[in-house]
């Protein structure tokens, strides 16, 4: 189908765009930034910030032209004499609106509203503050995400976030006029009610309204002490979303100089989660063969199919809240970061001659549900606390800014040792399908002893990004131990972003679908746009992100978890096989109901 | 002066025949087409305020391909100082009722709603009442359209249609972005046909004396007649139906009480008119050949020398600084500016000179806020403040 091209001009200029355009996308296509603050290219149109407002030939009003389709024949100003008053007014009053202590402000730096002011000059504050008419509080109970409505510009980029994206709705508008603001159930704190602590409303915000919970402060202070023994984990998408903090274009692959960064920060100990996301498969992967085994030889009624990844905290919780019924579903399996933090303070601990009281585990991550699943009262399988501080990919890019580093021309370096050891099907965790893959990859394998029937180990069927994606891997000539699944057709589906898990889960429900096994992130993309990546996200910049991963794994020289040695040391040394004893112990958990508020 | 006093009144929308089923039957015996026709030539306008010609809202959701229409009747009375829908839902609600069926004739729409104020929950069981005998009418002639009420919860802003439709579908009352227009998307997306209560009394009026009749009255682009509620400093508060165009003047004569001084022309959202312009105003819709001439949706707010137009603003003002959704900057900020704004000049906090910031802030909200509740605060606050800016300062 071809669109129809339509004639306009832009600001004198003439230019063909498609027909049914919005003007700030035909802007844009020409050259002309138009700026804006409720727009989001994740979201629905609000068109309530009225900063991208501009001047159409014959309008008695201004339009917004994030809202505004093209016409043949219009005439668009973006930047007249009355647009440029309009929209300083309005930034003007935004800021009227908002708690502009700035210098101390976490998004200070990397603010939208700041941003604006600046471009616009805005140097006198003419309007009268409103601030300190009303009566805000910080919202810190979330051990992952700070809520500050002094900070907040009403653009309800949270709001369509929560609901369009995660299909969760905790925040919400409530009140109406100067009263109107962003809330959740019966105002209660953001740790008592529905969120996930995916961290997507964090990455939307265009001010500081919301934030992650960061410990940087924490983390130094253990760093400095020389009791402690700081371990430091970093998940997969750290590598390739770190970059764009620190001066480099999305979708650029840092893995060495995030190592290099790290040891020169300090700590101890620089390892990899993807050896626990190899980890991960191994248990997980037996688990799920273990589920068929007793649906389909034993015919056990109560073995809980599909079986669903448990690697993705706000996918956890949000399960918890939505879905209670099917928390059996889950594998038991801790993340990958809970099962390294279990192992830093027991095999770790041992193997190293350390006193498991005096490690610090610390883990850097994509995500700031990662913060919340760290602090769960049943995380404390080591005997410790098994993961101490969780930091957010930006979290780090501060730590390696205030440390002086030149990031950019750091040396590459390698993961230190035991549990620095990973393969590419690690790596792809931190996309979305990347499990799945994983999985596949090793679970084949063992089970027929052949390598999956892609070419280049390349499950493309659950690559992509995709909403929810089916696929199906057909078991031929199995080994004789695993004779049973010889034709059976293994029924997966992959979703992310927590409004295509609701998708999954009611067709789970309504008995529609047969799937076996279940991979579900919380948020768009996987891991790599997770709640806590660099800022800004969008579709075109989690595709670079997950050309990235995909790049990495195909670079290892190992890409099945299977095959990871130091994963097969630790099956021979520590923890004899998987879904043993020990392993139920350490890397296996339980999951909690929720309300539903 | 008094030899130009022209005040026309008239007796149409409360005249109660009880003949609707003779109408509606006459009604559902013509083509779409010509009842449009006949509208179109009444030169009938939105009584709400906005003035939208009746007929072309009717053609143009008429001629739209859908599988689901709606006829709605905005009984959302909200602007302060009116209260004549209340009294026609509550007198002549089947007037009310046969033009809603005779919209769904010509659109083709299966279902209507009234959406009707919160304050108004008293009128509902009467009103369901006539909606029962006349589904009970439709049922007989087999003609197949259901109305129901939809009772608003008291929020202001869910008189703008749009907000409405987000209302009705069970959503935050937020107006949405236009285009598009409810004749084309409107409640539940589907094209939809929304006027004002006593708009559809009016057609009830056309239909039954014909377009001549309405067209008769009035002034050019301002035909046919209207109900005013009238308020304040009035010895005779209460609801008229006048012809449209008559002078401000002639309106003062007939209802001031003597000591006049400013007329609040279409209630909070509307103009002020200080007693020097009243001979210069006439009351009805912009046209090309008239001069000042001021739409209303009925409220006529009469204020004397003993109240204080400071007082009057702050109150406005009050208004929409609570009633605003508060979704769009321009609005939802620039109220508590204008709020916030006045008191501190008349405190002396802020120089005289902020009236001036302020009201070039409110040109702004004229051409950026959202909807027409963000627009139209600046009809009040600069008439208010260019004709008596001594007693915003003193």
């Amino acid at each position: 189908m071809t669109t129809q091209k339509i004639n306009i001009t832009l600001n004198g200029y003439n230019v063909k765009v498609d027909k049914g355009t919005m003007i700030l996308d035909a802007a844009k296509e020409n050259g002309i930034i138009i700026p804006t603050l409720c727009y989001h290219k994740d979201l629905c149109v609000a068109g309530n910030c009225r900063v991208c407002v501009v001047e159409v030939a014959g309008q008695k009003r201004l339009s917004a032209a994030c809202a505004t389709p093209c016409e043949e024949g219009m005439e668009v100003m973006t930047n007249s004499l009355r647009v440029r008053n309009s929209r300083k007014h309005i930034i003007e009053l935004l800021l009227s609106e908002h708690n502009a202590d700035c210098t101390k402000c976490y998004r200070n730096g990397s603010c939208e509203l700041q941003e604006l002011a600046s471009e616009y000059k805005i140097m006198t504050q003419d309007f009268i503050e409103l601030v300190p008419f009303k009566t805000y509080t910080i919202d810190m109970f979330s051990p992952s995400i700070i809520k500050d409505d002094s900070k907040c510009i009403r653009c309800q980029r949270c709001v369509r976030t929560c609901s369009e994206l995660q299909g969760v709705n905790a925040l919400t508008v409530s009140h109406k006029g100067d009263l109107m603001k962003i809330t959740t159930f019966m105002e209660k704190p953001m740790s008592a009610v529905v969120c996930t602590n995916c961290g997507q409303c964090v990455n939307h915000c265009p001010t500081g309204a919301l934030v992650e919970k960061n410990y940087i402060e924490e983390v130094w202070e253990a760093i400095a002490n020389p009791d402690k023994h700081v371990v430091v984990q970093t998940a997969p998408a750290v590598r390739i979303g770190l970059g764009e903090e620190l001066g480099f274009m999305p979708g650029t692959r840092n893995t060495g100089k995030m190592v290099a960064a790290l040891k020169r920060l300090g700590f101890d100990s620089v390892l990899d989660t993807d050896f626990t996301a190899d980890l991960t498969i191994m248990e997980e992967g037996t688990e799920l063969l273990g589920r068929l085994k007793k649906a389909l030889v034993d015919k056990d009624p109560d073995v809980k199919l599909p079986m669903a990844t448990s690697c993705s905290p706000g996918w956890i919780k949000y399960i918890e809240h939505m879905y209670p019924e099917y928390l059996g579903n889950l594998s038991t399996c801790k993340s990958p970061q809970q099962m390294f933090g279990a192992l830093v303070k027991t095999y770790y601990a041992k193997a190293r001659n350390l006193d498991p009281s005096k490690i610090v585990s610390v883990s850097i991550m994509p995500c700031t549900a990662k913060k919340f699943e760290a602090a769960r009262p049943e995380m404390l399988d080591s005997g410790y606390r098994d993961v101490d501080y969780v930091l957010t990919t930006r979290e780090l890019a501060i730590m390696i800014k205030q440390a002086g580093i030149n990031f950019p021309a750091l040396e590459e370096a390698k993961y230190d040792r035991l549990m620095g050891d990973s393969t590419g099907a690690g790596v792809i965790f931190g996309a979305t399908g990347g499990v799945m893959e994983a999985a596949l990859r090793t679970a084949y394998e063992i089970v027929t002893g052949r390598e999956v029937p892609f070419a280049n180990l390349e499950i493309t069927p659950v690559r992509g990004m995709e909403g929810v994606r089916e696929a199906s891997v057909k078991i031929e000539n199995p080994k004789k131990e695993w004779a049973f699944l010889d034709n059976v057709e293994l029924k997966c589906v992959v979703a992310h972003g927590l409004v295509n898990a609701k998708t999954v889960m009611d067709s789970v429900k309504s008995g529609k679908a047969d799937y076996h096994f279940i991979e579900i992130m919380a948020c768009p993309g996987g891991c790599l746009g997770g709640g806590g990546q660099p800022i800004p996200t969008s579709p075109e910049i989690r595709k670079k992100r997950a050309e990235a991963i995909y790049a990495e794994d195909a670079s290892m020289p190992v890409r099945k978890s299977h095959e990871n040695q130091e994963v097969i040391k630790l099956y021979k040394d520590f923890l004899k096989e998987p879904n043993g004893e020990l392993s139920h112990k350490l890397l296996h958990t339980k999951y909690t109901r929720r309300e539903r508020f | 002066m008094a030899t130009s006093y022209q005040l026309k009144r008239a007796d149409f929308i409360f005249k109660n025949e009880n003949d609707w089923e003779q109408v509606l039957s006459k009604i559902l015996n013509r083509t779409s087409q010509d009842l449009i026709n006949e509208l179109i030539s009444s030169e009938l306008k939105g009584r709400g305020g906005a003035g939208f010609p009746t007929g072309l809202k009717w053609k143009v959701a008429s001629e739209l391909e859908a599988p689901e229409k709606y006829v709605i009747c905005n009984a959302d009375e909200g602007e302060p100082g009116t209260f004549k829908d209340r009294e026609i839902l509550e007198r002549v609600p089947y007037k009310v009722l046969t033009a809603m069926v005779a919209c769904a004739h010509v659109i083709g729409a299966k279902e209507g709603y009234i959406y009707l104020r919160g304050e108004y929950k008293f009128l509902e069981p009467e009103l369901e009442k006539v909606i029962d005998e006349f589904e009970y009418y439709l049922k007989e002639i087999n003609f197949d359209f259901k109305i129901r009420v939809f009772m608003g919860s008291g929020a202001y802003i869910c008189g703008e249609e749009t907000a409405l439709f987000e209302s009705m579908e069970g959503k935050r009352g937020e107006p949405r972005n236009k285009p598009p227009y409810p004749t084309n998307y409107g409640y539940n997306g589907a094209p939809t046909v929304i006027n004002n209560v006593e708009t559809l009394a009016h057609t009830f009026t056309i239909f039954k004396y014909g377009a001549k009749k309405f067209y008769d009255l009035g002034v050019q682009y301002s035909r046919g007649t209207k109900l005013f509620s009238v308020s304040g400093d009035t010895p005779k508060p209460g609801i008229y139906e006048l012809e449209l165009g008559m002078s401000l003047q002639d309106f003062v004569f007939e209802f001031g009480d003597g000591d006049t001084k400013a007329v609040q022309v279409g209630g909070a959202s509307g103009f002020l008119v200080p007693r020097k312009k009243f001979a210069d105003t006439a009351i009805g819709f912009q046209g090309k050949l008239t001069g000042i001439s001021l739409p209303t949706g009925g409220s006529m707010m009469l204020f004397n020398s003993s109240r204080s137009m400071y007082n009057v603003l702050d109150n406005y003002l009050e208004f929409f600084r609570e009633e605003s959704c508060g979704q769009c900057t321009p609005c939802r900020v620039g109220c508590q500016q204008l709020l916030l704004g006045i008191k501190a000049v008349k405190r002396g906090e802020k120089p005289a000179s902020y009236l001036d910031k302020l009201l070039s802030l409110t040109e702004t909200m004229q051409v950026t806020a959202k909807c027409g509740l963000g627009q139209s605060v600046a009809n009040s606050f600069s008439s208010i403040v260019e004709n008596f800016r001594e007693e915003m300062i003193y």
